[in-house]
């Protein structure tokens, strides 16, 4: 019992009762009565009664030990046995971490065939590869991917675990996070050690990316993160890498799966791929014109790169959303990043600051946009870029 | 049947500007508004009301003037409406707010469909949805853009980074919805006098009417915690470029050259 009350020593003078907001302790027959279904534990009422009347004791919080809890993991997203490009990405990014902890970098891969899968994985970074095989996790399904995932770190204990900040990765990381009881921090942008306490700290952008925030989980474990796509670098292939491999064999029977898929339609359009593209070029308002796109297109052509573009020519029709950057499309890190005509809001920048070199064009000279740019130009994009074009095809 | 739409209130993203000495969100003058997306869940709700008859609860969490959300859903059509506020719901991450969210829902009583939006703008995390499914132990279907609902269970298109696929889930269930779903409909002045009348359906609860303990909700029962908040910074050394087209475009190639980078090869 948290709080108990001395009938001898009550006299029955409601402070306890004014002190509590959730009227939780009552003054019946001139005695102070503990309601416990109101009391919240809350604390409020301790230091209320001056007769010493009302004792009690509140839970405290702390910090569980989690000494046995080690390792850098990463769920691996796949479809139709294909892995999504973000694996090596957070592959990339947890071999930073375990090395900085002094750890392994471990990997958990599910699929109906995905075994074939485990050696590429550890030729980008990872250690181990936990393999779970099974024609029901063939296609992805909110309530099966949560058990696997679920009894696996169950039995191993991760530090750390990594999820992909895409659609399936924030599907299934809240779900899984609720029922083992794991904070979360969703869509990180930055993840690294803190060097004293040794635990994760966790970046990432909040109010459309107009601050950042750095979040820990010190009640849980794993620590566990998603992680925005385009973000992280994966690491260039190691051949000569070796690793472990453990396939897991799981009771699929007791996973309670509640919906059906009817159907699913994948597109097969040519996708604007902005997240391998060396070089992009990518316009903002001033291009919401015919002459403007064309003008965007025929420098992207001479220098090989994608087009891209700023969320107000996707709402204007000039271009189909696959191709925007920024807090609500695609981040990217090109070689070189040309913004044409954008002025630099910060959910745009958010999707590209990563890019190695930002080239800005822009009329006006105090567009923010130029604060994250390597090279400036003032001046207008539509002599800027046909200049560029017709330089770069003469030379 | 029962519906439960979760909403929120969030200030309008777009005015939001910080404070260039302290670093701090500055919140005087910025309008609050309903999460656009929860807009779209509330209206999805009234669609089915209007098709097939249903009881609408408006629940959200949040300081004393989030009551303006819960009006606002009575005004457009909610039957009932409920605010969760208390100081110990103050702080709460994704883990505690659901604790909360999900306590209340079983408060409510019987429900056959929750919704809300996919994501609040200030935010943008999407867990609320999923964790309050998996708190009540009920199947969620985030990503919506079009839904069915029939006898016992509920189709719904979601949207895929590749495609969409349609799924079937027996009632109860939990849907996040996005904007494509519908376009949502406005108060009405009848609603608007009905939210503000004092028989207004709408209640206030704490902590105590949920059930929740201290340490269940709020910054005492939340799991992660902020530590900092900053605001990016940009740190690039920036070489202005001058002259004609020609000489700008002449030396900007020169420069990415010195870097390694030949363009149109």
């Amino acid at each position: 019992m948290a709080v108990s009350i001395d009938v001898d020593k009550c006299n029955g003078c409601g402070m306890c009762s004014r002190s509590c907001p959730y009227l939780a302790l009552v003054i019946e027959d001139k005695k102070a009565k503990w309601l416990e279904e109101r009391c919240t534990l809350c604390g409020a009422c301790l230091e209320s009664c001056k007769f010493g009347a009302l004792t009690g004791e509140m839970p405290t919080r702390e910090v569980p030990d989690f000494s046995d809890y080690r390792d850098v993991w990463v769920f691996v997203e796949q479809h139709d046995g294909a892995l999504h490009r973000s694996a090596f990405e957070l592959i990339g990014c947890a071999r930073g971490l375990a090395d900085d902890l002094g750890q392994k970098v471990a990997v958990a891969v599910f699929g109906a065939e995905v075994k074939g899968q485990a050696q590429d994985l550890i030729r980008h970074g990872a250690d181990r590869c936990i393999v779970v095989e099974d024609p029901g996790l063939a296609y992805y399904r909110t309530c099966t991917y949560t058990h696997v995932l679920g009894e696996i770190i169950r039995g191993y204990k991760p530090g750390i675990l990594l999820i992909a900040a895409t659609h399936l990765g924030r599907d299934l990381a809240p779900r899984l996070a609720r029922r083992m009881g794991l904070g979360l921090t969703a869509d990180c942008t930055r993840l690294s050690i803190d060097p004293e306490e040794k635990i994760l700290l966790q970046t990432r952008p909040a109010f459309g990316g107009n601050i950042m925030a750095t979040i820990v989980s010190r009640f849980s474990r794993p620590q566990t993160a998603t992680v925005r796509p385009g973000i992280m670098k994966a690491l260039e292939p190691d051949a000569t890498r070796t690793g472990e491999i453990v396939v897991e064999e799981l009771d699929m029977a007791e996973c309670r799966e509640f919906t059906h898929v009817l159907e699913c339609v994948l597109q097969e359009k040519k996708r604007a791929d902005l997240a391998a593209a060396k070089i992009i070029v990518a316009g903002g308002r001033p291009v919401c014109s015919e002459r403007g796109i064309e003008v965007l297109r025929e420098f992207a052509e001479a220098v090989g790169a994608e087009v891209a573009c700023t969320r107000v020519v996707v709402e204007e029709g000039f271009l189909p959303v696959e191709h925007q950057v920024g807090q609500t499309g695609q981040s990217v890190r090109p070689e070189v990043y040309f913004a044409c005509g954008i002025s630099g809001a910060i959910q745009h920048k958010a999707g590209m600051d990563g890019s190695r070199y930002i080239v800005a064009i822009n009329k006006d000279p105090d567009a923010p946009i130029f604060g994250v740019a390597d090279y400036a130009i003032v001046g207008d994009l539509f002599e800027i870029l046909p200049a560029l074009t017709r330089s770069i095809k003469g030379s | 049947m029962n519906i439960v739409v979760l909403v929120k209130q969030v200030p309008n993203t777009h005015d939001v500007r910080i404070d260039p000495k302290t670093g701090n969100l500055i919140r005087e003058g910025v309008e609050s508004i309903i999460n656009p997306e929860d807009r779209h869940a509330l209206e999805a709700a009234l669609g089915i009301k209007d098709r097939l008859g249903a009881e609408i609860t408006a629940l959200t969490m949040g300081p004393p003037q989030a009551i303006e959300v819960i009006c606002e859903a009575v005004a457009t059509g909610a039957d009932r409406g409920i605010l969760l506020s208390d100081k110990a719901f103050a702080g709460a991450d994704t883990w505690a707010t659901s604790t909360a969210l999900g306590l209340a829902i079983k408060r409510i009583g019987e429900f056959d469909i929750i919704l809300a939006g996919r994501q609040a703008i200030d935010g943008d995390t999407a867990q609320i949805g999923p964790q309050v499914a998996e708190f009540l132990g009920i199947p969620q279907l985030t990503y919506v853009r079009d839904l069915e609902v029939l006898e016992g269970k509920i189709t719904a298109e979601r949207v895929l980074e590749d495609g969409c696929e349609r799924i079937e889930a027996p009632f109860p269930v939990l849907l996040t919805v996005l904007a494509a779903l519908n376009e949502p409909r406005h108060p009405t002045v009848a609603g608007m006098l009905r939210s503000a009348s004092e028989r207004a359906p709408i209640e206030v609860w704490n902590a105590a009417d949920i059930g929740a303990k201290a340490l269940d909700v709020g910054f005492l029962g939340s799991l992660t915690q902020v530590t900092r908040t900053f605001t990016p910074k940009e740190a690039r050394n920036t070489r202005h470029l001058e002259g004609s087209p020609g000489s700008v475009a002449a030396q900007l190639i020169q420069c990415l050259q010195e870097q390694g980078i030949r363009l149109g090869e």
